[in-house]
């Protein structure tokens, strides 16, 4: 074998692993950018601090699994349920009251709850990261010369899976379709018997778990501690705008592709180049195409 | 007359802040006589609060066996601690406020490289000792500064880079090292010493890569090296992104040999990594484990005694804060009591003046003279691997 497709084998191993890696860790900031546009559907905010709430996931399930010892699916099962409540617990305090006077102080608090939340587990669960393994999760396999761990397959495949499970209930159900209506006009949802105050409650305990969610699931490739989500959030956000807020496949693909530039950069360019270029294509991006790769421009009908 | 409404004003708010002032001038030379304040700049939360609580403890230790001798220039000793969350913003403001509130006699620094870095030109701006316990840094003491007061009894970057090569060429005859270094300061510091390192043995790296310390995923970086054909890997990384390399080297299914700088002493490895934490070999200044000699007992025996979360020697986690401060807060004291005085610039001299000192890492003969602030040396270092959360020597257990 010549050296030249010597290398070009090292080129194609070293692209199939990135877009592997990219794949993972792509449908997790998929699934977080998922949570900003649900809210933002329904009502127009988010939850600025959803690293907090991909945070609580991990931590909540960590501390049902392993200090008290729950089977992994009822402490996975607690740990969304409990997500569920401070999502509509971040609507009720730091959306509702200021979103209601029309004004933008929720961007704020948000944020502020965030904080709070990222301290209070610090006080609670510990300032030590900590390791949360799954039994399934652990050991590596290989397909056609490339080694793969369980993880690669599950993360993917749990986020695709939550993204359609989204976009089934909202198209399908008649809640999903209350939740539409909100959004394209509230005063006539309401008038047509639709609960705006609740379907807003519902979509931020949604968002929340979508991130608490990305939180288990990320939780055995990473360790538990209590800033985990913050450089994550931040992403996510990127993700969301970039993929245009308003459509959900559109920002699932985004959060995709994002991971998945992301690691071909590191792997092609060098770790040096990773954040500059990958940030750098955000804004190039966003300046071709204001309204994310697959939004659409907001039109106010009248 | 405005002025004659305003006196009675002025000197009401005069004699309150006059009150205000002599208060708190009655308080602060009344505490300030009693004790002799040392003060400690580590991170006591975040990733890395493990290493500031053994720095605590180590020093804690010295602290009590110099006061029980009768203290230090006839005054207890007492260590002030402030947290720097690991971020060289707030580690500057800390050393600040101990060198011109708490008018420390000194200051020790914890594990951070980079809040280390950040501290050191105040401290010799002004005048008052700092010595490093943990932090690595080549430029922590060789700073450049015409009058240094920094002084450290930890692993030096540049000494540790030299014994990282030696142990790969020799442990697994590694021909083509390839560098994961965290990117930062610390893994700056390591890069040129690395490279400084393998040039001076004619060995030329597979590759450099670096990673975040937030990285969940390391496998591209990896996968680098692993395609330039790197047979061993030198790492640098604190606990936490050293167990996410460890992670990444197990889901690419790469058995390749891992030494380390000391990076995963600093929490729990064995946890955080997973099985094959006890392949990576690392660097320590000191182990509680094996034949102690008396001091080494006679420390231990007291952790378990002020500590009853302390039970044998494999909970003294992590071993070198520990062991390093107790040495340091020692050689300190010593310093205090040649210059005989609490001035910086006496103390500094008083460190060249130090002899010998029977301490806990080793018997120190002249530890510091100047242009030489680095206690340790290479020969001390003690290559160690993470089995069932506790720092063993290599080969101590399987």
């Amino acid at each position: 074998m010549g050296t030249a497709a010597a290398a070009a084998v090292f080129v194609s191993m070293l692209v199939t692993s990135a877009i592997i890696t990219g794949l993972g860790l792509g449908s997790m900031y998929g699934l977080l950018a998922l949570g900003f546009h649900v809210t933002y559907a329904v009502s127009a905010t988010v939850n600025f601090a959803q690293g907090s709430s991909m945070m609580l996931g991990a931590v909540f399930a960590y501390t049902f699994a392993v200090r008290l010892g729950w089977p992994l699916p009822l402490a996975a099962a607690a740990a969304l349920g409990l997500c569920a409540a401070y999502g509509a617990l971040v609507e009720l305090l730091a959306v509702r009251p200021f979103a209601r006077r029309g004004s933008n102080a929720w961007l704020m608090a948000t944020v502020a709850l965030g904080i709070v939340a990222d301290n209070a587990v610090l006080f609670t669960f510990g300032k030590e990261p900590r390791g949360f393994q799954m039994s399934w999760a652990a050991g590596s396999f290989e397909i056609g010369g490339l080694a793969l761990s369980p993880l690669h397959l599950v993360i993917p495949a749990a986020g695709i899976a939550l993204a359609a499970a989204l976009h089934f209930f909202s198209s399908r159900t008649r809640a999903g379709k209350a939740m539409l209506a909100v959004v394209q006009n509230p005063d006539a949802a309401r008038l047509m018997g639709i609960n705006v105050p609740a379907a807003i409650l519902g979509a931020y305990a949604v968002s929340t778990v979508f991130a608490g969610a990305a939180g288990i699931l990320i939780a055995p490739l990473f360790n538990v501690h209590s800033d985990m989500g913050t450089l994550f959030g931040l992403k996510a956000f990127a993700v969301a705008i970039l993929g245009g807020i308003t459509s959900a496949w559109g920002v699932m693909l985004a959060g995709i592709l994002f991971g998945c530039v992301e690691a071909l950069i590191t792997a092609l360019l060098g770790s040096t180049y990773t954040q500059i270029l990958t940030f750098a294509l955000v804004i190039v991006a966003l300046a071709a195409m204001p309204n994310g790769l697959f939004g659409r421009a907001g039109v106010k009908k009248v | 007359m405005p002025s004659i409404h305003c006196m009675p004003f002025l000197s009401r708010r005069l004699v309150i802040s006059a009150v205000a002032a002599a208060t708190a001038f009655m308080v602060a030379p009344a505490s300030a006589q009693d004790t002799l304040k040392v003060g400690l700049v580590a991170a006591m939360s975040g990733q890395s609060a493990k290493s500031g609580e053994a720095i605590v403890r180590g020093l804690s230790l010295a602290i009590d066996e110099i006061n029980a001798k009768g203290g230090l220039l006839g005054k207890k000793l007492e260590l002030i601690v402030r947290d720097d969350e690991s971020n060289p913003a707030k580690g500057a403001v800390a050393a600040r406020e101990l060198v011109q509130r708490e008018k420390v006699a000194g200051v020790f620094g914890g594990l951070d490289t980079p809040v280390s870095l950040a501290i050191v030109p105040f401290m010799n701006q002004s005048k008052v000792p700092f010595m490093g316990v943990w932090a690595a840094g080549t430029a922590i003491t060789r700073n450049g500064a015409e009058e240094n007061y920094v002084f450290r009894v930890s692993a030096v970057d540049v000494l540790v880079d030299k014994a990282l090569v030696a142990y790969a060429m020799k442990k697994y005859g590694a021909k083509k090292p390839g560098m994961i270094l965290i990117n930062n300061p610390w893994g700056e510091s390591n890069e040129k010493g690395l490279k400084a390192a393998m040039a001076a043995k004619g060995v030329t790296p597979a590759g450099i890569e670096k990673f975040e310390g937030n990285d969940v995923d390391v496998v591209p970086q990896l996968t680098r090296l692993k395609n330039a054909g790197a047979d061993s890997l030198f790492l640098v990384g604190n606990v936490g992104p050293s167990a996410q390399v460890v992670k990444s080297l197990d889901r690419m299914g790469w058995k390749v040999p891992v030494v380390s700088h000391w990076g995963p002493a600093g929490g729990r490895f064995s946890e955080l990594a997973g099985p094959n934490a006890k392949e990576v070999h690392f660097v320590q200044t000191y182990s509680f484990f094996g034949n102690q000699r008396p001091v080494g007992q006679n420390v231990l025996k007291q952790l378990m005694a002020k500590y009853p979360d302390i039970k044998s020697a494999g909970d003294v986690t992590p071993a070198v804060g520990v062991a390093n401060a107790y040495d340091a807060m020692h050689l300190v004291a010593l310093a205090i009591k040649a210059a005989g005085s609490t001035e910086g610039d006496k103390i500094r001299e008083g460190f060249y003046k130090i002899g010998t000192y029977d301490g806990l890492i080793k018997t120190y003969a002249t530890p510091f003279a100047p242009g030489r602030h680095d206690a340790i040396t290479e020969n001390d270092y003690v290559w160690t691997q993470f089995i069932d959360n506790q720092i063993l020597p290599v080969g101590t257990k399987k």
